[in-house]
């Protein structure tokens, strides 16, 4: 058995968009390759826009791949087999609001996925599997017959997290679960994936763009910019030395809660906005915001190459 | 009468009557502000420090009422203005930037219409003069090509030129307070970058105050000389930047510091703060926190805490100072 638990192959993912008379692709995920292996945690991070959510929307073919291969446990994940495949794969979504059915209870929200894939034999237990996930979770039995409004945020995204984890899952896409809570709450929600992980050796992809919590959580870390990831390494070896340009500026512009730590940090300031994805910027798409942009990375766009110790990174220039 | 605060908040007291009950939002907070302080008032959402800094600028929902407390604007009452004052007070003497940047900004009209309306306002400037106000503030936030701005519609910008956009307008007067609520969180981190950037350069070129309304205590910590922490409608904690995150007293401060990832060690298990923010609905008759705390004791269900002086820049509502205050004076007994 390799280590290898999911390998992403020259993925892309364009959107058709309606411009003037004219449809054009948005290059929404535009040729991006990873690996994530067993009971690993990626922590996928990136500026709003860049592509990181579809990234995990494609994996698990919620949106039909433009190209490119996923391979799940060395099988190709395709639209005829993703039913199927969903058994081992799942995802815990961003708005603990709005993906949770607001006319089930927490038991049929829990239990669909056991029914989808018929892995309970008698009603006894399905009842049973269904508590023993929410006190996985941190929720009471007594919580079982309640319907999804009646729960806070935090509470609400263990919901959602148990149904991921009810069918027993190698791997779960999550993104920015815990984007939407309120820092204490965080912190709860941080902690029992960190747990289940260690009990349920399950891996994660974990989409966010608090980098902070990225970096608490993963084991590795990708760097997306505009479709394309930019560079990829270990946790603390990404955080201590940025190779990329993007990551560079992306790390120093996070504000650290310790005040003699950030106020003596120098903030590498970004001139103006990421570039519109129907409008790229020819070669390398941050070239229009680099400091070390030359004529080249207009010409040709960078490969992810490896710069030892699996640092990967996609620049000319460094 | 001691020295003349810019600012300074006695006693406030704001609820809200809604259908459910009267919901006691900020529950008797007081702070001064100083000309040219950075101050940051950081709390869960709910914990009432939006409904504080509206207060100040008398914004608050139908709803929405000042029960109590003071509100001094260089030593004058604000409670005695009338509206018609008011009006005036808002953009000549004190801004706000909300953090929605998108629903802050009239969509149906342009960038130089809407600024302009505030300069007309606030100023004697009229017509082409006001226009090139206009044009020389989206000049002042950094704004690229202003001349071009100023014809385009709210839609047509990113968030991070909106927010530049709504700061330009709140500095049309050159006010003497900016309140900033969550002014940065809609944004991404680079933009926020820019943001914050931003506000410290003009804050420190035209030497106003600004109140920072936030959750993130990164930005808490980059921005603020002086911090209020507020839990429940009240504070909990306040003091210089320095006191508040390296020798935090009041144990939800504590908590909150230990719920985040440490920066000098990443790998760090978190600690959670347990239990979920109160029911402002349904206040606890003691301390607030109360219900979430590890050290809770019998008195702290009982009888709020006072404030109560840690040294010159740090002043903290937590029983368990008054504890430890008692046992050190048992000990040199």
């Amino acid at each position: 058995m390799s280590d290898v638990l999911l390998e992403v192959r020259n993925l892309k993912q364009y959107f058709p968009v309606k411009s003037g008379f004219k449809t054009v692709p948005l290059k929404a995920v535009d040729d991006v390759s990873f690996t994530v292996n067993r009971g690993e945690t990626l922590g996928l991070v990136g500026e709003s826009g860049c592509g990181k959510t579809t990234v995990g929307r494609t994996i698990l073919h919620l949106y039909e791949p433009t190209s490119g291969e996923i391979l799940f446990d060395g099988q190709p994940v395709t639209s005829g087999n993703i039913g199927h495949m969903r058994k081992q794969m799942q995802m815990v979504f961003q708005d603990p609001y709005s993906s949770l059915d607001p006319r089930m209870t927490v038991e049929d929200i829990i239990g669909e996925p056991l029914d989808v894939h018929h892995l309970c034999k008698s009603r006894k237990e399905r009842r049973e599997k269904i508590l023993e996930l929410m006190s996985f979770v941190g929720l009471n039995a007594e919580h079982a017959r309640r319907y999804a409004h009646e729960f806070s945020g935090g509470q609400r995204q263990r919901i959602g997290i148990a149904r991921a984890l009810a069918v027993d899952p190698k791997f779960i896409v999550c993104d920015e679960p815990v984007s939407a809570l309120d820092v204490s709450i965080q912190a709860q929600v941080i902690n029992m994936f960190e747990e289940l992980q260690e009990k349920l050796g399950v891996a994660y992809l974990f989409i966010a763009h608090d980098l902070l919590v990225v970096h608490h959580i993963s084991d590795r870390i990708a760097v997306m910019y505009l479709g394309k990831i930019v560079e990829i390494a270990d946790a603390d070896e990404l955080n201590e030395r940025p190779m990329h340009p993007y990551t560079e500026s992306l790390l120093s512009a996070v504000p650290i809660p310790d005040p003699d730590i950030t106020r003596s940090r120098k903030r590498i300031l970004l001139e103006g906005d990421v570039p519109s994805p129907l409008n790229m910027p020819t070669g390398c798409a941050f070239r229009t915001r680099c400091r070390f942009a030359t004529e080249q990375c207009g010409k040709e766009c960078p490969a992810l190459t490896d710069r030892g110790g699996g640092h990967f990174v996609a620049c000319w220039n460094k | 009468m001691s020295e003349q605060h810019l600012l300074s908040v006695q006693d406030l007291h704001t609820s809200f009557f809604t259908d459910a009950g009267e919901v006691q939002a900020v529950n008797g907070v007081s702070f001064n502000l100083d000309p040219g302080e950075i101050l940051g008032i950081v709390g869960e959402s709910g914990s009432g420090k939006s409904v504080s800094a509206y207060s100040i600028m008398r914004i608050l929902a139908d709803t929405g009422r000042v029960v109590g407390g003071k509100i001094l604007f260089k030593g004058e009452d604000l409670s005695t203005w009338s509206e018609t004052q008011m009006r005036s007070f808002r953009g000549k003497n004190c801004s706000i930037i909300f953090q929605d940047p998108m629903t802050s900004l009239n969509p149906v009209f342009t960038i130089g219409n809407q600024m302009k309306e505030a300069v007309v306002l606030h100023t004697d400037k009229r017509g082409a003069i006001a226009d090139d106000r206009v044009v020389e503030l989206l000049e002042l936030v950094g704004i690229n090509e202003p001349k071009k701005r100023v014809k385009q519609y709210p839609f047509e910008l990113s968030g991070g030129m909106r927010q530049r956009v709504m700061i330009a307008m709140a500095l049309a007067c050159e006010p003497d307070i900016l309140i900033a609520d969550e002014p940065t969180t809609a944004l991404d981190v680079t933009i926020q970058a820019q943001i914050l950037e931003l506000i410290q350069s003009l804050q420190k070129k035209m030497g106003m105050a600004v109140i920072l309304v936030t959750h993130d205590l990164g930005v808490i910590a980059d921005m603020c000389d002086n911090i209020v922490v507020m839990y429940g409608g009240r504070i909990c904690e306040r003091g210089t930047a320095h006191e508040i995150f390296y020798n935090p007293r009041h144990e939800y401060t504590k908590g909150l510091l230990r719920s985040i990832p440490n920066v000098n060690n990443m790998k760090k298990k978190l600690v959670p703060i347990s239990g979920t923010p109160i029911n402002m609905l349904n206040l606890p008759k003691g301390c607030a926190f109360c219900a979430r705390c590890d050290a809770a004791m019998k008195i702290c269900l009982s009888t709020p805490p006072e404030e109560l002086s840690i040294n010159e820049n740090h002043r903290a509502a937590c029983w368990m100072n008054v504890k430890e205050l008692y046992e050190t004076e048992e000990a040199a007994q």
